[in-house]
């Protein structure tokens, strides 16, 4: 009934437009300049110059060094998505399993980070294992486990572990919304058709949870490619990500621009993956989970 | 000997005491009831049974093999849950071959047994649903099927019928005693509705407040029930307050303007309990319970009538047989045979 004739009804309208305004003026008009911006000239002593050329997609098309930026991006950001899932699905399982006072307290822990700047959170990783200098690597050289510092900083690994850390709360929250919609009684189910504890996690618990730990994944890849301040602060200028070089070439090399198609084509890239692989996981879990 | 042994079973969660003494000695073959109010601790009892549960006391025998010291996994038993706990992302077919799996059959007899399951429970072609797509009564005949195909010893039923609709639920009783008849397995149902265990049950174990009241045929617990609790959870019952004691030479039952001859026994208060369908209209004159028709409710099959007499409220069942039944306001005698009577010594609850 009402939704037959929308124009009857425009109070609904009426209630949208703050939001709808807002969101023209913060995303869709900045978005819409940017994708022009990637389409102009740029010059060492000309500046910007508002005309309509490619030769900005055609650098980054040719051009290795921005293959090799992207590829790390994206290397970077499934592998922390597979070590959140790797270390946050048991996480969120155990906490599941917790009785009443625990399960709050050891929630709020792991979502309490969410309240701390990312900035923040990943400067620890710098303290721990910055160098020489870092509280880790110092305790761990003093007893003497390690002779030189273990290399952290700068590396892809230490931003692997460090985005992982800071994404880690998606992933757990994500699985353990997932934990909630599964029966209570279905392990015992199974346990008294004879299954073990490993083959009633593997064949009853992970099949159900797979729809949280691929939607959570979905969150957790979408946030590391398009991370900014972790990588920033672990990989610094030597290990650029695609976030990085925007950033870079928008407030250093002044080459708008470019850092204008860098950052449209990543944004493109990241809601191809994130559409396309969400269509995947509807398609194979509609039948039994719809 | 017993099939399965249930001795001196206790269950304390902190203070509280959730099953307390629980004997109890099941036949082969045989379909028990545990029936009770919530909270009365029939469900605990079959956890421990499954293994879900550990006793804080007692033992519990299979065949005369220890079961506490046997893992839940290990106890092949068949286990319905209220929920029924179906497997969601496997399809009914994988749901029934699960145990068998785990059981390390092969594929080829799996199947076999899988498709003589769903025949079973009459769910022929449904094998490749997925529990979604399917209504309570399907869902609940292939936890059924599943718990039985890997032939258990004991088959334990954890309330399976409560999430039915009433006509559902009737047809599915009848449904699971001839399969349960005709497999001839062990069953310990634990239920709430007492129809339900009248209907389904060799025996029924009447449980309030984590001590068993009576166990006995469902018949003996409907017409004799040992406590005050079983006559007022098994069906209505009528409750006069009444008194023995001499008149005229002989003892006498004496409540409201009856003196009904006594049976033996030392004279004080008592209570007569009677039940809706043993009360019957009678002629005025006789020494009857004299009362009027507050309200008359027609039931399809019977008549119901809460009546206001001297000794209080009193409900009576009649069969519609077609014979003209008293109307509302109307002043009705109460009678009833003197051998569908009960009487309880006043203070005393057994």
């Amino acid at each position: 009934m009402s939704a037959a004739a929308p124009a009857r009804y425009p109070v609904p309208w009426k209630l949208l437009l703050p939001a709808l305004m807002l969101f023209i003026a913060v995303v869709l008009i900045p978005l819409a300049m940017t994708i022009m911006l990637s389409f102009h000239k740029w010059g060492q002593y000309t500046g910007i110059e508002p005309v309509f050329i490619l030769e900005n997609w055609r650098e980054i098309w040719s051009d290795s060094y921005f293959h090799e930026m992207f590829l790390r991006t994206f290397r970077i950001a499934v592998a922390a998505t597979l070590l959140t899932a790797i270390c946050g699905a048991p996480e969120a399982y155990i906490l599941n399993r917790m009785r009443a006072p625990w399960k709050g307290i050891f929630l709020l822990i792991i979502l309490g980070p969410l309240l701390i700047s990312v900035v923040a959170r990943t400067l620890g990783w710098a303290l721990l294992f910055g160098g020489q200098n870092g509280i880790a690597n110092k305790a761990l050289m003093s007893i003497g486990l390690i002779d030189t510092p273990i290399p952290f900083m700068f590396t892809e690994t230490g931003v692997i572990i460090a985005l992982a850390h800071v994404m880690m709360p998606f992933m757990v929250l994500s699985v353990w919304a997932a934990l909630q919609r599964v029966d209570p009684q279905i392990e015992n189910a199974a346990m008294s058709l004879g299954a073990g504890p490993l083959t009633i996690i593997r064949r009853i618990i992970l099949p159900q949870i797979m729809p949280g730990i691929l939607s959570g994944g979905i969150i957790v890849f979408s946030l590391c490619a398009s991370a900014f301040a972790t990588p920033a602060i672990i990989g610094g200028r030597r290990l650029k990500v695609a976030a990085t070089l925007a950033y870079d070439e928008f407030l250093n090399t002044l080459n708008w621009p470019l850092g204008a198609a860098v950052a449209v084509l990543l944004l493109m890239a990241i809601v191809l993956i994130v559409v396309s692989s969400n269509a995947l996981i509807e398609r194979r879990y509609a039948e039994a989970f719809r | 000997m017993a099939f399965l042994a249930l001795d001196h079973v206790n269950k304390r969660f902190g203070d509280h005491i959730a099953v307390e003494d629980f004997t109890l000695s099941v036949k082969k073959g045989e379909f028990i009831s545990l029936l009770g109010p919530s909270g009365c601790g029939k469900t605990t009892t079959l956890q421990m049974i499954a293994g879900f549960v550990d006793p804080t006391a007692g033992s519990i025998h299979l065949e005369g093999r220890d079961l506490l010291s046997t893992k839940p996994a290990q106890r092949g038993l068949g286990i319905v849950f209220q929920s029924y706990a179906l497997f969601p992302h496997m399809t009914a077919s994988e749901n029934i071959a699960f145990g068998l799996e785990m059981r390390g059959i092969a594929r080829a007899e799996r199947e076999g047994k899988v498709r003589d399951a769903l025949a079973m429970v009459g769910l022929d072609g449904y094998g490749d649903r997925y529990p979604r797509r399917m209504s309570g009564g399907q869902q609940q005949r292939v936890a059924l099927a599943r718990a039985l195909v890997i032939k258990p010893d004991v088959l334990l039923l954890d309330e399976p019928l409560s999430n039915l609709d009433a006509k559902l639920r009737e047809d599915m009783q009848i449904e699971l005693r001839q399969i349960q008849r005709n497999l001839g397995t062990t069953t310990v149902l634990v239920t709430h509705d007492q129809t339900e265990a009248m209907a389904l049950s060799d025996r029924i174990v009447v449980m309030s407040k984590g001590r068993i009241e009576q166990i006995g045929t469902p018949q003996e617990t409907y017409e004799r029930p040992a406590s005050a609790f079983v006559s007022q959870f098994l069906g209505k019952t009528n409750e006069f307050p009444a008194e023995i004691r001499l008149s005229d030479g002989a003892q006498k039952l004496i409540f409201g303007s009856c003196e009904w001859q006594a049976p033996a026994g030392p004279s004080g208060p008592v209570t007569v309990t009677v039940r809706p369908e043993k009360v019957g209209f009678a002629s005025p004159k006789s020494d009857s319970l004299k009362g009027r028709v507050v309200s008359r409710i027609f039931q399809g099959n019977h008549w119901l009538f809460q009546c206001e007499t001297e000794c209080g409220p009193a409900i009576v069942v009649r069969q519609n047989n077609g014979e003209p039944q008293p109307e509302e306001g109307e002043t009705v005698s109460l009678i009833w045979r003197k051998d569908d009577m009960g009487l309880r010594r006043a203070g005393e609850s057994r």
